[in-house]
């Protein structure tokens, strides 16, 4: 029993045990159980009022849970956690007349670092983002992309375990979303483990491996994305060909769309992959190019909320 | 406490440093230093118009002449009211003043008329009312032959010295309790302004941190309570450093005031003094003043004074913050949640104006224990040496008050600050305090 959860706090940063928040008569979150695996980056998904901001303030210890437990690295919260979690918060900001560099020390002394080491961490990281020079300017005279990246410093200088960015790419140009994005990377090749909320499909599938969805605040999906995007193909496969197609062709495989050359086709289940080329092949077609289709996460997250939205609540 | 400490020092530096503060604080003595030499100037300003009037003796009043004022001239004239009134324009005068012959010496009210095209102002009035007043009294003195100094003897001063009957009380003089009542207010006074102006602040400042976006990064590394607080405290130490300063610097503009311009009090067209303090030599009264300012226990008023100054701020600037953090973006919106903050607070300056006056009555005795008056009507009973008892249960409720409202605050804040977009009304507020 002690081994197994040992064993669980070290695979898991952060496990969520059946968590419920309500506000009012309102059910933020219902009954939610995630489980983040130690060093990974976990996409957060959900369109806007799921929840995710609620799970995330219960995560930081800013709300308690009405019902369940929260467990990082393998202890239920207490008041020394914020110190190892990092939180971009999606409606965030500075304070607008302090200078860059004050501002970086006191956030990270808020977070327990001495003084000394915030000094050199904050002067370390703006180095690293060529900010040196805006040490002495006060952050309202910053463009809105520099103070995004103020603030990205801000979340990381005291070096969490954890990292919770909800929307960190919302209102950047893509040459700082890159910037972003790289320096998201380099602290996942450091180990540290990093929540990644968000209702942009797209960011996720290029950088999470796992994911869970939230939906009216519950979780409706969670899994690795690449098994997720297996478990929800529809058996789908992509032929680019030259030339004519046969006759008899159409009567032969059930075609769902056809264009420019290429086909999508929904063979019959039991037919594998290798069969169903060697049936194109023998049907005498020249085939360019032969994929399955995977459905892309924006796909099942659209095919899973609306879904939701058309069960009639209760 | 570490981070409690951190808040404060943030909170202090980024106001004392400010711009705006350093000079409201070196420019506010300046401000007063100018206003009172103005306001000396204005009130020392008499109309330079001349004006003359001319006077129809009917009643023979003025047999012994008139006395000119320094702008008002009379002129007796021994022409009939007909004439004059025809050839008005051609004289240069304000009007005509015609007194009827008095009848009984017995009446009192003696009508008089004056002709004229424009205003009785009130310059002129005055003059007029005197001039007759005097004229009267000499005729009547003269008709009941009397004496002028037999009526002189009529005339009393009247002066009501406390003396006290057990040896160990202390009674004071008559001028005591108005020196008292005075301080009473000026201390009440103070209190009632640094509680709205740093009060305030402090409302600003939480609604600042929640517009700004700021306030979720820091509640992800800090409580919302130690964030209140240090921001109460901090902006707290903002106002002492800011009254500090003032009571150094007014005072010294005053000095340096009345050395530049040598002001004399009693040169100013001020409204009346007390009648009973005519005919007292200024530099005596003021000697007295001071007398009477030394024999307070200054060592106790003192420290109470900083004692409720510190109940009456932490309690309110906690009301402020909740009410800020219920704020939206909006300053207008929310001005209407401030009202049952700012109605205690009015209420019990109006309080004191009466406390003043009766400080053992009913009235002054309760809301001098109820915690949201006592910070500002307590101090004006100190001079007055209320019972220990009163003093001390007073003290014993405000911090009682103090730490539940600042609690209670905290409850609210918490809650308000990670709201937007929504307008919230007093009920709802009320309904957070008891969230989870």
């Amino acid at each position: 029993m002690v081994i197994s959860i040992f064993l669980r706090a070290v695979a898991n940063i952060l496990e969520i045990n059946t968590v419920s928040k309500r506000y009012g008569s309102k059910v933020a979150v219902d009954a939610v159980s995630l489980a983040i695996p130690r060093g990974s980056i976990f996409g957060l998904l959900g369109p806007n009022g799921a929840g995710k901001t609620s799970l995330i303030r219960m995560i930081t210890t800013i709300t308690r849970p009405d019902e369940g437990s929260i467990l990082l690295g393998g202890e239920p919260l207490h008041a020394d956690h914020p110190q190892q979690i990092g939180y971009l918060p999606e409606e965030r900001g500075l304070y607008k007349k302090m200078k860059v560099g004050e501002h970086l020390i006191y956030l990270g002394r808020l977070k327990g670092l001495k003084k000394k080491k915030a000094k050199a961490a904050a002067e370390n990281w703006l180095e690293r983002l060529d900010l040196s020079d805006r040490w002495g300017q006060a952050v309202e005279t910053l463009s809105k992309g520099l103070q995004q990246q103020v603030q990205f410093i801000a979340t990381v200088i005291h070096e969490p375990q954890l990292l919770i960015l909800d929307e960190p790419f919302s209102g950047l140009d893509p040459v700082n979303t890159n910037r972003l994005k790289a320096e998201i990377r380099k602290l996942h090749e450091g180990g540290t483990s990093i929540i990644f909320s968000t209702h942009r499909m797209e960011q996720v599938e290029e950088v999470c491996e796992y994911i869970a969805l939230i939906n009216a605040g519950r979780n409706v999906l969670e899994g690795r994305v690449n098994e997720i995007r297996e478990q929800y193909k529809q058996n789908h496969f992509r032929v680019l060909y030259e030339g004519e197609l046969p006759a008899g062709f159409a009567t032969a495989f059930n075609v769902v769309t056809q264009r420019n050359q290429c086909l999508t086709i929904a063979p019959s289940e039991d037919l594998t992959r290798n069969q169903l080329l060697q049936a194109l092949l023998n049907h005498g077609i020249s085939i360019k190019a032969f994929n399955e289709v995977l459905p892309s996460l924006n796909e099942i997250f659209i095919k899973l909320v609306g879904e939701a939205e058309t069960v009639p609540t209760p | 406490m570490q981070q409690l400490r951190l808040i404060i020092k943030r909170e202090y530096w980024t106001r004392v440093r400010r711009r705006s503060f350093i000079i409201a604080t070196l420019f506010t003595p300046v401000a007063i230093g100018l206003f009172i030499v103005v306001v000396n100037y204005i009130l020392q300003y008499r109309s330079d118009e001349t004006v003359r009037i001319a006077v129809v003796d009917e009643g023979r009043l003025f047999s012994g002449g008139i006395a000119d004022e320094e702008n008002i001239f009379f002129k007796q004239l021994n022409v009939d009211l007909e004439t004059l009134k025809e050839n008005f324009s051609k004289f240069d005068y304000h009007g005509v003043l015609v007194t009827p012959p008095h009848g009984n010496i017995q009446q009192q009210k003696y009508t008089v008329q004056y002709y004229t095209d424009q205003k009785l102002t009130l310059d002129i009035e005055p003059i007029l009312v005197d001039r007759l007043r005097t004229a009267l009294r000499k005729h009547k003195v003269t008709e009941l032959e009397l004496d002028e100094r037999t009526l002189r003897a009529l005339n009393s001063q009247i002066d009501i010295q406390p003396k006290p009957i057990s040896p160990e009380a202390v009674v004071g003089t008559s001028l005591a309790s108005k020196v008292a009542a005075i301080l009473g207010m000026v201390m009440a006074f103070l209190m009632y302004t640094t509680v709205f102006i740093y009060g305030m602040m402090v409302m600003r400042s939480v609604m600042e941190e929640k517009t700004n976006r700021i306030v979720e990064v820091m509640i992800s590394s800090v409580r919302p309570f130690p964030l209140m607080l240090g921001k109460i405290i901090g902006v707290g130490l903002v106002g002492l450093t800011q009254v500090a300063a003032w009571a150094i610097l007014v005072p010294l503009m005053l000095i340096g005031v009345s050395l530049l311009f040598g002001f004399d009090v009693n040169a100013t067209n001020l409204p009346e003094a007390p009648t009973e303090l005519n005919g007292v030599d200024p530099e005596q009264l003021a000697a007295q003043i001071m007398t009477e300012l030394s024999s307070f226990n200054w060592w106790l008023i003192l420290p109470l004074f900083l004692l409720y100054f510190l109940g009456g701020y932490f309690m309110y600037a906690a009301l402020f913050a909740a009410v800020g953090s219920a704020m939206g973006d909006d300053l207008g919106e929310g001005q209407s949640l401030t009202i049952p903050i700012t109605i205690p607070v009015i209420l019990a300056f109006y309080i004191t104006i009466a406390a003043t006056q009766s400080p053992n009555s009913g009235l002054a005795v309760w809301s001098s224990m109820f915690p949201l008056f006592s910070p500002i009507v307590m101090p004006s009973r100190l001079p007055f040496d209320p019972p220990w008892w009163q003093v001390v249960s007073s003290i014993l409720l405000l911090i009682g008050a103090c730490i539940a409202l600042v609690w209670l605050s905290g409850r609210i804040y918490r809650v308000g600050i990670l709201l937007y977009g929504k307008k919230v009304s007093l009920l709802e507020m009320g309904r957070w305090i008891f969230r989870k």
